[in-house]
């Protein structure tokens, strides 16, 4: 049997990432920072990307999941992986995607905990519960003396390579782009555009809703455990509000609901960050001013061109 | 027994600003159907203008009539920072999606935040101590020594929430605005200017939030360009939990969110006094979401 074509250029990339990774340390180690940042975004972004676009929820708290996952798999590998096996090779092959999976896994459950009360109620509650659980989050790592406090998680192994950030990049895509075209996946575009006729063709909203802040927050969490083992140090403070927002940023510029779209502005942004770091008290001014100008002129997002024969909205 | 009258004061001091900041956030979701994310930054903008006053009068010592100045002055900057929010970033908006607005809002939030955060633009990042407002002293009733300023604080809340209940109920404006809130269509089908109205609800709203920063630095004397961020959120939350859009219950959510945050405060999870609000939110979206004074409304298609 053929695979499908977009397995196939799945597999592709993951091969083009392997082979770049190999050559990772004739790049400038700047450029290579950048982009390790770029591709961090990229899973964050599109993963939001589900949930703020497809599904046209709002959620405010990616950042908190997203530092659900970078404790939990930063937990296993510096403390528990090496108390079982020891300093091996393991580690980085076997021990450091699985706790990428273990930090995603475990953030999808904060996620059915925060999505299932306030994914019953229309938009804006689940704006604020999101928000109030980044914070939530934010307050109990800073008082769990086991993972630093609010002195933060030092010594955590850098495994984090090309290959993985890139890799878990392309799975990221690929799974949402694969789960919306499917036969079910057509849910979370039905549910964005009308949840009132949506519920009345027999489609379960709270399920699909639920489905999709849980996949997102899956993706969240793994990035977060590339995140710590990029930076090799975790802080509280690093996942606070204007981490999510900037998240939410590169989703509203990119266009709710554009694969793309999204990945771009991920990768725009990324690089603007770098731009814009030494005038480091004008960046948020920045993104704020372009988040309402964007609101006001372009809701849908910059890189969004009305498709011939569908109408846009 | 003596600790526990001075906590119960001590919340329901904190509890009736979270309720000036909440009923702000009713008001505009009764009309607009929209949370107002820069409400909080109003509230930070008012303390600062507090302060501003409080360092230009240069009261030989606090008076009550000073006091009474700065917290009109603050009231009537914040009430014109609500309308030019609303008529720059919301009046365009307002047949959009509620999303559009939602994000508008965050972004006019952080844009003030950061704005205030600059050392150019701004007040700098650093917090500033804010000087007594009002004339101070310790009343001795038993055990229980009582701060007057402790005590103002509510006396001064229950004075503003009767007269917005009189603004609300017994004049024409008032009865525009509950009209708007109702039936918007309807409202203006029987010729209520619907725009004017809108920016009263913001003016009247933000005022209150104006008076709730003043009391809040007054409380808590160190302001910083980010001290909204919190006492919005859980004066969101208070509204919420009294039922949004209900003004009563804004003021019923404050207080009883105040006085929890208080007695938590009390005990040993003191460090989780932040979380507790937002448990709360949780556990009324849960099980009544449509807040302890509201009335569920079922969406007709």
């Amino acid at each position: 049997m053929v695979p499908p074509k977009s397995q196939c250029l799945l597999i592709a990339l993951l091969a083009i990432a392997a082979l770049i990774s190999a050559f990772s340390g004739r790049i400038d180690a700047y450029l290579l920072d950048v982009a390790l940042g770029a591709g961090i975004s990229i899973v964050l972004a599109s993963s939001l990307n589900l949930i703020n676009g497809f599904t046209g929820q709002f959620s405010l708290g990616h950042a908190g999941f997203m530092a659900v996952g970078a404790y939990t798999s930063a937990m296993l590998t510096t403390t528990l992986a090496p108390k079982l096996l020891g300093q091996t090779e393991l580690l980085q092959w076997v021990v450091f995607p699985l706790s990428l999976i273990a930090g995603g896994l475990l953030s999808a459950l904060v996620g059915v905990a925060v999505g299932a009360p306030s994914l019953r109620l229309k938009g804006d509650y689940l704006a604020i519960v999101t928000l109030g659980f980044g914070e939530i989050i934010k307050v109990i790592l800073q008082n769990l003396d086991a993972v630093g406090g609010a002195r933060g998680l030092t010594g955590i192994h850098t495994h984090t390579s090309l290959f993985w950030v890139f890799g878990s990049a392309t799975v990221t895509v690929y799974v949402v782009w694969s789960l919306l075209n499917s036969t079910f996946g057509r849910g979370f575009v039905a549910v964005a555009d009308d949840e009132v006729a949506s519920e009345a063709m027999g489609l379960n909203t709270t399920h699909y809703k639920i489905t999709a802040f849980v996949v997102g927050s899956f993706f969240a969490g793994v990035a977060g455990g590339l995140y710590a083992h990029l930076k090799g140090y975790l802080n509280p403070s690093g996942f606070s509000f204007d981490k999510s927002i900037e998240i939410v940023v590169m989703v509203i510029l990119g266009g709710m609901g554009r694969h793309s779209g999204v990945i771009v502005a991920a990768v725009l942004l990324t690089a603007l960050t770098e731009v814009l770091r030494s005038f480091g008290d004008y960046r948020m001014i920045v993104y704020s001013l372009l988040l309402i100008i964007l609101m006001l002129t372009r809701p849908q997002g910059l890189f969004f061109w009305p498709l011939k024969g569908k109408k846009s909205t | 027994m003596t600790e526990f009258l001075q906590q119960l004061l001590n919340g329901i001091s904190l509890g009736s600003i979270y309720a000036l900041i909440a009923l702000g956030y009713t008001m505009v979701y009764g009309v607009l159907r929209f949370i107002n994310f820069a409400h909080s930054d109003v509230f930070m903008i008012g303390s600062y203008v507090g302060w501003f006053a409080l360092q230009r009068f240069q009261f030989q010592q606090p008076s009550f009539l000073g006091g009474m100045t700065v917290l009109t002055l603050a009231m009537a900057v914040c009430a014109l920072l609500g309308v030019l929010i609303e008529k720059l970033a919301y009046k365009p908006l307002r047949n959009r999606s509620t999303l559009t607005v939602l994000i508008t809002a965050i972004g006019v939030s952080l844009l003030i935040q950061n704005l205030a955060q600059n050392q150019k633009f701004g007040f700098g990042p650093n917090p500033k101590a804010f000087p007594p407002l009002f004339p101070s002293k310790q009343l001795q009733f038993g055990d229980l020594t009582l701060s007057t300023n402790q005590l103002a604080v509510p006396i001064v809340t229950l004075g503003l929430l009767a007269i917005l209940y009189w603004i609300v109920h017994c004049t024409r404006t008032g009865t525009a605005m509950r009209a708007l809130s109702f039936n918007a269509t309807a409202a203006s089908l029987v010729g209520i200017n619907n725009d004017r109205i809108i920016s009263f609800t913001f003016a009247l709203g933000s005022s209150l939030a104006g008076a709730g920063g003043v009391l809040y630095a007054m409380n808590y004397p160190s302001i910083d360009p980010l001290m909204g961020t919190m006492p919005g959120l859980k004066a969101f939350v208070a509204a919420v939990l009294g039922g949004i859009g209900n003004l009563p219950g804004a003021a019923l959510g404050g207080v009883l969110i105040g006085l929890v945050e208080t007695f938590v405060s009390g005990t040993r999870l003191s460090t989780f006094r932040d979380a507790i609000a937002f448990a709360i939110l949780i556990a009324i979206l849960l099980f009544r979401p449509a807040g302890l004074l509201g009335k569920l409304k079922v969406e007709k298609v």
